[in-house]
């Protein structure tokens, strides 16, 4: 039953065929032959989308089931359900038209150049990277600067988007180095954040006591997890490790004397500089500097700390694919059984890579869970770990600048969509922009899964290099490419 | 003793609706090597189709005649099921074809946040429920406890849920064992290129694959709503996870092995409930996933896995 191939099927026409079909496609069709990429065949294929979405939006577009008084009541939305099928049509059309039945596509120049090639493309990406991480040093106090009126919730977002960006570093090692899909990453989060709260409540440690201890107890849950299943073919650990995250957040929730269950942890302390509470008053750190006390500084205070926490991650991981362990990591995402022939242990790679992103992913829940002040395991759900991996994947598995721009764009965009006015002037009062995140979530991963498969920096370079860089990789292989 | 047949019978029932469930990801595992992670809200999806068509039928259209309602519901939810079914397949895991490993599984869970996010837009995220349609039912054995009396009940809704699987399961054998449509997607399960070089359509029997474990999981998603009474854009995640394990249980790839698992997974469900606790019910389902996949990774009826380079 499973001798499955994963070898594409189209790739067993016979070498002529392709030649001729071209040929034949692009000849003046005599005879009365259909030319596959004229009007009518683009149109008649729009037709047949548009039919579709018909066929799909109906029963959820066209009719909706609402709760009335005595049972569910029917409303039929026949205009929304006609405008979606327009839209389809339309799209499809010029979909068609410009990309998929045309002798010219618009996006032919995209594919011709290869991701990673050129000097001038890994300048720019030098420059960037530089200039963010001088704006990332900055920022706070240029948000107090120049708009000291929202500086807070700039600054809030700020820790937000950086929390994520942390949080996609520390999945990255799993996912986009070493080629292991873990969907349970929130799971790891939750340990961190639990417990440092735990700790706090019943030991009374304070955040830099704790902060290592949670990296410790959730790395040590990732070996636990992982030692058992990392044997396991990808897929298979992508369930396990889905079905562990929901344990963990099941038993929280239930566990009522240990973790106060639903009600979750209140109270946890906040970080405290070299011993210096951030509060008003006497023994503060405004007070021991003799400076002015300002709400703001313990925002300020936490970006850093989270900026910091945020760049050892980077940096770590920088080193450690620099190091035999790393380069392990890339071959086994590249090919599993090369690398067992080669004398890998494979077992072990894996744990580490597990292992050490686990431990990342304690690190900020412990920060999580020290910035809010409170925590419970409604923080901790799927949806969770599906966008800390949807910014992996969107910023390319592997790509650390990629994590960085995906988790401004969707994190940032996400908030700058609540502030947009004018969509609900657009679409009608009741429309909430934000209700639509995890849809266009979702659809950007399929989107960027079908369209670049490598995410949108996909640059993906060996860290070993013999004499010059080469596109490298199993797939390519497989394609015929990249010997 | 009464306690447990009564049991017994609720855990065949819930069984019952994972095995049908769990056929889509066996059959899909079988042919392509993937996991439909979407393919729980495909089940999702079923279940809202069905509701709304019931209250088209009963509201608008003004039948009442019971099963002949049932009947039609469980057609059109099959038939739009299936487009929705055909549509993930052809949006997010055709065009992936021949990419690398996890490619197709990351737009998987992205096709699932997609159709979760779409029902919850589209029809709201409260609970739909729906008054019990079918009620009544057979007492089969009567018993005394220092409780009291307990009433081993079959209601004729667990038997309709019971006999339509049976029934289908039936079908289905017969359509995989007999037609050419079967052999075509055995010959593809066992070699896809050799299956291409011989004239079978590959992609074509992939798609009717999913067409295929798509209606079976809209025949799920109706009986499910019957059963609870109550559904929401969520159900599919858990169900999902679940009929997941009762693949994997009865060995992926095989189709009796997925309704063994589907049977398993539900009486283990629901004795759990019955005598350990109804919290950590999810977990029990969730901790049997993990030892079996450590412990018999080929499952019950499953065949060992052959690694090829």
């Amino acid at each position: 039953m499973a001798g499955n191939t994963n070898a594409p099927t189209s790739d067993i026409t016979p070498v002529g065929a392709q030649a001729e079909a071209e040929a034949r496609r692009l000849s003046t069709a005599p005879g009365g032959q259909r030319d596959p990429n004229s009007f009518a065949e683009s149109v008649k294929d729009a037709l047949a989308a548009a039919f579709l979405a018909g066929v799909l939006g109906f029963f959820f577009i066209g009719i909706r089931t609402d709760i009335a008084p005595g049972g569910l009541d029917l409303k039929m939305r026949w205009g929304a359900w006609i405008v979606s099928i327009l839209i389809v049509f339309a799209g499809r059309l010029l979909l068609n038209l410009f990309v998929y039945k045309t002798h010219r596509p618009v996006t032919r120049r995209m594919k011709v150049k290869a991701p990673g090639s050129g000097d001038a493309a890994d300048q720019v990406a030098k420059w960037l990277k530089r200039a963010l991480l001088a704006f990332a040093l900055i920022l706070p106090f240029f948000f107090t600067i120049f708009f000291p009126n929202k500086d807070r919730q700039f600054i809030d977002l700020a820790i937000l988007i950086m929390t994520y960006i942390m949080l996609g570093w520390g999945l990255n090692i799993v996912v986009g180095l070493a080629g292991l899909l873990d969907l349970g990453y929130v799971a790891f989060y939750a340990v961190g954040a639990y417990s440092f709260a735990l700790l706090a409540q019943y030991f009374g440690f304070g955040f830099w006591l704790a902060l290592p201890l949670a990296g410790i107890l959730a790395a040590s849950w990732g070996l636990i997890l992982g030692f058992p299943v990392l044997r396991l073919r990808g897929d298979y650990l992508a369930i396990v490790t889905l079905a562990f995250g929901e344990i963990i957040r099941v038993v929280l929730l239930n566990w009522y004397e240990f973790t106060n269950g639903p009600d979750g942890i209140s109270g946890i302390p906040k970080p405290t500089f070299f011993g210096l509470e951030l509060k008003r008053g006497e023994g503060g750190f405004a007070d021991f500097f003799g400076i002015a006390y300002d709400p703001i500084q313990r925002f300020i205070f936490l970006y850093y700390i989270i900026l910091v926490l945020a760049l050892i991650t980077n940096f770590v991981t920088l080193r450690l694919r620099r190091l035999p362990i790393g380069r392990a990591w890339e071959a086994l995402r590249e090919d599993e059984i090369a690398c067992r022939s080669l004398g890998i242990n494979t077992r072990n790679t894996k744990l580490t890579a597990f292992a050490i992103g686990a431990m990342f992913g304690g690190f900020a829940g412990s920060f999580f869970a020290t910035r809010q002040g409170f925590i419970s395991p409604e923080s901790f759900t799927f949806l969770e770990s599906a966008i800390i991996l949807a910014i992996v994947v969107l910023g390319g598995l592997g790509s650390q600048i990629g994590v960085v721009i995906a988790a401004v764009v969707m994190i940032g965009g996400i908030e700058l969509l609540r502030n947009l006015g004018f969509l609900q002037q657009v679409f009608g009062g009741g429309f909430d922009p934000v209700q639509y995140r995890m849809l266009i979530f979702g659809l950007a991963m399929v989107l960027i899964m079908v369209w670049k498969p490598r995410g949108l920096v996909s640059t993906r370079e060996p860290s070993a290099v013999l004499k010059e860089k080469k596109r490298i990789g199993a797939d390519l292989v497989a394609q015929g490419e990249g010997h | 003793m009464e306690y447990f047949v009564q049991q017994l019978i609720n855990g065949l029932t819930l069984g019952s609706i994972y095995g049908l469930i769990a056929i889509g990801y066996t059959m899909v595992y079988g042919i392509i090597g993937m996991i439909n992670f979407a393919h729980g809200d495909v089940f999702m999806i079923g279940s809202f189709i069905a509701l709304a068509m019931f209250l088209v039928l009963t509201t608008v259209l003004g039948f009442t005649f019971l099963p002949v309602v049932l009947l039609i519901v469980l057609i059109i939810a099959m038939l739009f099921t299936s487009a929705w079914g055909w549509t993930v397949e052809r949006l997010a895991y055709r065009p992936l074809r021949g990419s690398f490993r996890l490619a197709p599984l990351i737009t998987a869970i992205g096709m699932s946040i997609v159709l979760q996010n779409f029902v919850q837009i589209t029809q709201g995220a409260r609970v739909k429920p729906l008054p019990p349609q079918i009620r009544g039912g057979v007492t089969l054995m009567e018993g005394s406890t220092e409780a009291g009396t307990i009433v081993v009940q079959m209601s004729y809704m667990q038997m309709i849920i019971i006999v339509t699987t049976i029934v289908l399961m039936a079908g289905f054998t017969l359509l995989i064992s007999r037609t050419p449509l079967g052999r075509a997607q055995r010959a593809c399960e066992q070699d896809r290129k050799m299956a291409a070089l011989l004239g079978i359509n590959v992609d074509r029997t992939i798609s009717l694959t999913f067409v295929m474990g798509a209606a079976l999981a809209a025949v799920a998603g109706l009986m499910f709503l019957l059963l609870y009474g109550v559904i929401d854009f969520y159900i599919g995640f858990l169900a999902g996870v679940k009929a997941f394990t009762a693949a994997v249980l009865g060995g992926i790839g095989s189709l009796p092995g997925a309704m063994l698992g589907g049977l398993l997974i539900g009486l283990i469900e629901v004795f759990w409930s019955g005598y350990f606790s109804v919290e950590y019910k999810d977990v029990a389902a969730f901790s049997i996933l993990a030892i079996v996949l450590i412990f018999l990774p080929s499952g019950l009826l499953g065949q060992p896995e052959v690694e090829k380079v």
